[in-house]
C-alpha cells in the first residue's frame, strides 16, 4: 500500500473532549460551530424550502392542467394573485421562477452539498471538525439570511421575482417588463448574493478540510468516493460562483444605477430608453458560467453519495475505484467548458457552437464510465434494499434516462429543434432534479441513523420510494413527447395554440400524478421528523457494516466526534467481501495473510 | 366546504398509512427483525423486476400513444429541417439502445444479485480491459453523432442563398411584426430613437429604400420552395421564433440583430390536407420567457404558392403611403412584375 504523508490534524483532539464546555442551547442548536449540528440546519432548512418549492410547483400545475377550472381556496391563499380562483399569469411566472430558484440552490446545492458536506467530511477523512468551524457557521448563518430575503420577497406587493430562474435581463432589469421585475427582482439578487457568500464560506472550508485534515493514514486514495465528490463539487463552486456574483451585481446595477451592462436599443411601454452598448447575451455567459457547472454541484454530491451506498449494500468494492475518481475530474474539468450549449439559439458563431457541441459531448464519457461502474459493482453482489439502497438504484436509472436525452441537447442541430420545450424540462428535471433528490434522499435514510441515533420507519420509506420513482417516470417521461412536438416551456396556458392544445389531457394526467407525489412527499417529511424523536433507537454502532470511519464514532458522537484517539487508517473504503471477509473497515490494520487491495 | 373535506380525507388516508407502517414496526420485532428485513428484501427486489417490465411497457405504450402526436409523422415544413428529423432518428436508435441495455441490466441484476445466504458477493474491485471497453465505445457513438450534428448544425447556420426572400421580423411584448423590403429587395434603415407610437418600428423615412416597405402584423406569408431570410429584431425584452413545424428557432435581442433561413417546403393547404386537419396553421410560438402575456406571443405564417403569395404582396400597401398618403408614393422603376402590381395598387388607391 501506499505510504502516501498525511498531514495529521495534531493538537486539536488536546484541546476538545467530549465533556470539556458546557453548552447552552444557543451555542448547541443555534450558533453551533459543530459541523454535525451545521449539517442539520442545512438539511433542517433545505426541507423546508423543498416542501415550499414543492408546493409552488403543485399550484403551477393546477393552472396548466386545469385551464378552464377555478379553485376558490387559491383565492383565499394567494389573495389577488388568484383573484377569482384562478392563478393570475404575472404570479403563474413568479411561482415557476421561485419554484426553479429553491429547488436548484436552496434545496439541491445548499440543502445536498451543505448537508452531507458537513456531515461526511470530518466524519469520513477523520477530523475532529472543519478547519474553520466559525466560518462553517457563517456559512449556515449566509445561507439563513439568504432564505430570509427569498422568503420576505414572496409577501412584495408586485410580487417575487417571475423572470425565470435564469433572470435573463433585460426582462429582470425592467419594471416595465414584468411586475416581478419591479422589486421582487433587487430581493432575489440581494439573496443570491448573500448565498453565493454562503456557499463559498462553505466550500473553501469543505476543500481545506479535505486536502489538509485526513487522519494518519487517510492518503487520498482512500478517501471515500462521497469525499471525492463533495471535493470537486466544493471546487466547481468555489471556481464559479463569483462569475455569478459579478453578473449578479452588474445586474444590480443595471436596475438601479442607470448602467448599461446589459441594455441596449429598448422601447419599452412606449418609453425609448437612453442605455447604449450593453448587451444581453453577456449577462447569459456570466450566468452559464455558473449555471452549468450549478448542475454538476447538483449532481456529483449525489452520484457520491450513490456509490457509497452501492458498494455497502452490495457487499462489494465499488468497481474502478480510480476511473470512478478520475470521471469525478473529468466531469468536474469538463462542466467549466460547456457553458454556452445553454445558448446555441442566441445568433453566435456557428463555430463557436460547434467547440461547444464538442466538449458537451465529451462529458458523456465519464458519465458512462460512472454507470457502467455502478453496474459491475451490483453484479455478483448480495444486495440488500434499504430505503438508501434503493434510492441509490433510482438515481442511477434517472441519471441514465436524463443523461442520454442530454446528448439530444448537446447536439446544437437537435436544439434548434428542441431548445426551450418541454423537452428540456424532462432532460433537467429527470438528470439533475429528480436524480439529485433521490441521491438526498438516499443519503438521507443512509445516514439518518448516524446523524439522530435512531432509524426511520422502513415501511414509510418504501412507500415512499415506489410513489416517487412511478410518480416521477410518470410525470417526465410523457414531456419528452410535448418536446418533440415543439411545445415551449413557462407556458400559462396551451389552449391558443393550435399546435400544443392537443396535450390537454396529458397535461391534465401529469397534474394528477404532481399531486400524489409532493402527497407522498409530505410522508416522508414527517417520517423524517417523527423518527427523530420517536424512531426506532440505534444499538448497533454500524448499523449497515460498512467501512467507513463515520460508523466507528459512537452512535451519539459529540463535538469532537471521537471520545479518544482518532482511529487510524489502513486501507480503502471499498474492501467488502474481501478474502472471505464481509467487510474490512478502514481502521482494521492490514493482516500478514491478507491479498492486496487497491 | 369540499376542499375541507378533501383535506380531512387526505389528513385521514395519512393517519392510516401512519398507523399501519407503525404496526410493521412492532410485527417486525414479533417476528424477528432479521426475518423481515429479508422477507423486504425479497419484495422489493421483486417489485424492481416488476419496475422493469410494466416500465418498458410504459415506454412501449408511452410511444403508442403520443408519438402520432409529435410533428414527425407529418414530416418536417421545411427543407432545413429534414436533416434535423434524420439526426434525430439517429440518436432515438442509438441513445434507445443503450437505454434499453442500462436499465434493463441495472433492474435484472438488482433482482437477480439480491441478497442470499447461500451466495457470497465476489470481490470484483476493478478491471481495466472492462474500462476501457466502456470507455470506447461511448466515444465512438459520439464521434459519429457530433458529426452528423455537425454537418447539420453548419448547413443550418451557414449563410443564407443569394435568392432568399429577405423579411423583417420583429418581437416585442407581446406580438410579432413583419416587414418586406418591397420591390427595391431593400429594407430602410431603422434606429429605436425614431419610435413613435404610428411608426412603432422605428423605421427612418429619410431612408428612400423604407419608402416600398411593406409592414404586416402578427401573420407572415411565404412562398412555397423558396429559401427565406429573416432578420430578427427585439424592441424591448429577448423573445425567440420559434417554428416547431420548419425545426428551427432563434432568439431576438434587443440591440443584436440575428438571422436565421429556411426553405418552406409543404403550403399551408398542403399541410391541412396531410394531417387531415382542417384548422392546421403553422405557428410562431415565442420560446424565450418575456412577461406575463409570453404564452399568448403568437404569430402565424402562410406558406402559399408563388401566384397565391405575389397576389397578397401587390394587396399590401407600403407602410410609408399609409403613414403618409399625403406625400406621393415614390415612382417606382423596376420590371419586377410584383412592383408593378404594387404600383398599380398604390395608382387605384389614390
Amino acid at each position: 500500500m501506499s505510504s502516501v504523508a498525511t498531514v495529521q490534524h495534531a493538537g486539536v483532539h488536546e484541546v476538545h473532549h467530549e465533556h470539556h464546555h458546557h453548552e447552552t442551547f444557543i451555542s448547541k442548536y443555534v450558533f453551533s460551530q459543530d459541523h454535525k449540528m451545521i449539517s442539520k440546519q442545512f438539511l433542517v432548512t433545505g426541507i423546508i424550502w423543498a416542501i415550499i418549492g414543492g408546493l409552488f410547483s403543485v399550484i403551477f400545475r393546477l393552472q396548466l392542467g386545469f385551464p378552464d377550472t377555478t379553485f376558490p381556496w387559491l383565492e383565499d391563499l394567494l389573495g389577488h394573485w388568484a383573484a377569482g380562483g384562478k392563478l393570475k399569469p404575472d404570479f403563474y411566472y413568479a411561482l415557476v421562477t421561485m419554484h426553479g430558484t429553491i429547488l436548484v440552490f436552496f434545496v439541491l446545492t445548499a440543502g445536498l452539498s451543505g448537508t452531507f458536506a458537513n456531515y461526511l467530511i470530518p466524519l469520513q477523512i477523520g477530523a475532529r471538525d472543519m478547519a474553520s468551524p466559525m466560518l462553517n457557521m457563517l456559512s449556515y448563518w449566509f445561507f439563513f439570511l439568504a432564505s430570509i430575503i427569498m422568503f420576505a420577497s414572496l409577501f412584495v406587493q408586485t410580487g417575487p421575482a417571475s423572470g425565470g430562474w435564469t433572470i435573463y435581463p433585460p426582462l429582470s432589469a425592467l419594471g416595465d417588463a414584468s411586475t416581478g421585475s419591479v422589486v421582487g427582482m433587487d430581493y432575489w439578487l440581494v439573496s443570491m448574493a448573500m448565498f453565493i457568500v454562503s456557499s463559498l464560506l462553505g466550500g473553501l472550508n469543505y476543500i481545506t478540510t479535505i486536502l489538509s485534515m485526513r487522519t494518519k493514514g487517510m492518503s487520498m486514495t482512500r478517501l471515500p468516493l462521497t469525499v471525492w465528490a463533495l471535493l470537486f463539487t466544493a471546487i466547481l463552486g468555489v471556481l464559479s460562483f463569483p462569475v455569478l456574483f459579478s453578473g449578479v451585481i452588474l445586474l444590480l446595477f443595471d436596475r438601479n444605477l442607470g448602467t448599461s451592462f446589459y441594455l441596449s436599443d429598448i422601447v419599452i411601454a412606449g418609453k425609448i430608453l437612453p442605455n447604449e452598448g450593453g448587451s444581453a447575451i453577456l449577462f447569459q455567459h456570466l450566468f452559464w458560467f455558473l449555471g452549468h457547472p450549478e448542475v454538476y454541484i447538483i449532481a456529483l454530491p449525489a452520484m457520491g453519495i450513490s456509490s457509497e451506498i452501492i458498494s455497502v449494500n452490495s457487499r462489494k468494492p465499488i468497481f474502478g475505484y480510480m476511473a470512478m475518481v478520475g470521471s469525478l475530474f473529468a466531469i468536474c474539468t469538463l462542466a467549466f467548458l460547456v457553458w454556452a450549449h445553454h445558448m446555441f439559439v442566441t445568433g453566435m458563431n456557428p463555430f463557436l457552437g460547434s467547440v461547444f457541441v464538442l466538449l458537451t459531448l465529451l462529458i458523456a464519457v465519464p458519465s458512462a464510465i460512472k454507470v457502467f461502474n455502478w453496474l459491475t459493482t451490483l453484479w455478483r453482489g448480495n444486495i440488500r434494499f434499504t430505503p438508501g439502497m434503493l434510492f441509490s438504484i433510482g438515481f442511477v436509472s434517472l441519471f441514465i434516462s436524463g443523461g442520454l436525452t442530454g446528448i439530444f441537447l448537446g447536439n446544437s442541430a437537435l436544439d434548434l429543434h428542441l431548445h426551450d420545450t418541454y423537452f428540456v424540462i424532462a432532460h433537467f428535471h429527470i438528470v439533475m432534479g429528480v436524480a439529485s433528490i433521490f441521491g438526498m434522499l438516499a443519503g438521507i435514510y443512509h445516514w439518518f441513523p448516524k446523524m439522530f441515533g435512531r432509524y426511520m420507519n422502513n415501511t414509510l420509506a418504501y412507500i415512499h420510494f415506489w410513489v416517487t420513482i412511478v410518480g416521477a417516470y410518470l410525470i417526465f417521461w410523457p414531456m419528452h413527447y410535448e418536446g418533440l412536438a415543439g411545445m415551449p416551456r413557462r407556458y400559462y396556458d396551451y389552449s391558443g395554440w393550435n399546435s400544443f392544445k392537443m396535450f390537454a389531457g396529458l397535461n391534465e394526467f401529469i397534474s394528477f400524478v404532481v399531486i400524489i407525489v409532493f402527497a407522498v412527499q409530505l410522508l416522508f417529511v414527517f417520517n423524517f421528523f417523527y423518527s427523530m424523536y420517536k424512531g426506532r433507537k440505534v444499538t448497533n454502532q454500524n448499523p449497515w457494516q460498512s467501512n467507513t470511519l463515520e460508523w466507528t464514532a459512537p452512535i451519539h458522537p459529540g463535538h469532537g466526534n471521537w471520545p479518544g484517539e482518532i482511529p487510524e487508517v489502513y486501507r480503502g473504503a471499498y474492501e467488502y467481501s474481501k478474502d472471505g471477509k464481509e467487510y474490512i473497515p478502514q481502521n482494521v490494520p492490514v493482516g500478514d495473510e491478507e491479498t492486496k487491495g487497491h | 366546504m369540499k376542499e375541507f373535506l378533501m383535506i380531512a380525507l387526505g389528513a385521514l388516508i395519512f393517519v392510516v398509512v401512519f398507523q399501519i407502517a407503525k404496526a410493521s414496526e412492532y410485527v417486525s420485532i414479533l417476528k424477528g427483525e432479521e426475518k423481515t428485513r429479508k422477507q423486504n428484501n425479497r419484495i422489493n427486489a421483486f417489485f424492481l423486476l416488476g419496475f422493469l417490465v410494466f416500465g418498458l411497457i410504459g415506454v412501449w405504450y408511452c410511444n403508442e400513444l403520443l408519438y402520432p402526436k409529435t410533428l414527425f409523422p407529418q414530416g418536417s415544413a421545411s427543407v432545413e429541417g429534414e436533416e434535423i428529423d434524420s439526426m434525430m432518428m439517429i440518436t432515438i436508435i442509438l441513445t434507445g439502445i443503450i437505454f434499453i441495455i442500462t436499465q434493463v441490466l441495472l433492474f435484472w441484476f438488482s433482482f437477480k444479485y439480491q441478497e442470499n445466504d447461500n451466495r457470497k458477493a465476489y470481490y470484483f474491485a476493478h478491471s481495466t480491459k472492462l474500462e476501457l471497453i466502456w470507455t470506447t465505445i461511448p466515444a465512438i457513438v459520439l464521434a459519429i453523432l457530433i458529426v452528423f450534428g455537425l454537418k447539420a448544425w453548419f448547413k443550418i447556420t451557414g449563410d443564407a442563398p443569394k435568392d432568399a426572400i429577405v423579411v423583417e421580423v420583429t418581437g416585442h411584448q407581446f406580438a410579432w411584426e413583419f416587414r418586406y423590403p418591397g420591390p427595391d429587395k431593400v429594407l430602410g434603415k431603422t434606429n429605436y430613437k425614431l419610435y413613435t407610437a404610428k411608426n412603432n418600428l422605428g423605421v427612418d423615412f429619410n431612408d428612400p429604400a423604407s419608402h416600398d416597405d411593406i409592414h404586416v402584423n402578427t401573420t407572415m406569408h411565404l412562398p412555397v420552395g423558396v429559401p427565406v431570410k429573416m432578420v430578427i429584431h427585439s424592441q424591448d425584452v429577448i423573445h425567440d421564433v420559434g417554428l416547431p413545424h420548419f425545426r428551427l428557432k432563434m432568439d431576438a435581442v434587443p440591440g443584436i440583430p440575428t438571422t436565421q433561413w429556411f426553405t418552406p417546403k409543404i403550403t399551408t393547404e398542403e399541410m391541412r390536407k396531410k394531417t387531415g386537419n382542417p384548422e392546421f396553421t403553422y405557428e410562431i410560438s415565442c420560446d424565450q420567457l418575456c412577461g406575463a402575456n409570453h404564452f399568448a406571443m403568437r404569430g402565424v405564417i402562410i406558406v402559399e404558392t408563388m401566384e397565391e403569395y405575389k397576389k397578397w404582396l401587390a394587396e399590401q400597401t407600403s407602410e410609408y403611403s399609409n403613414l403618409f398618403p399625403e406625400k406621393t408614393a415614390p415612382a417606382i422603376n423596376t420590371t419586377d412584375s410584383t412592383a408593378k402590381q404594387t404600383a398599380q395598387v398604390l395608382e387605384t388607391k389614390k
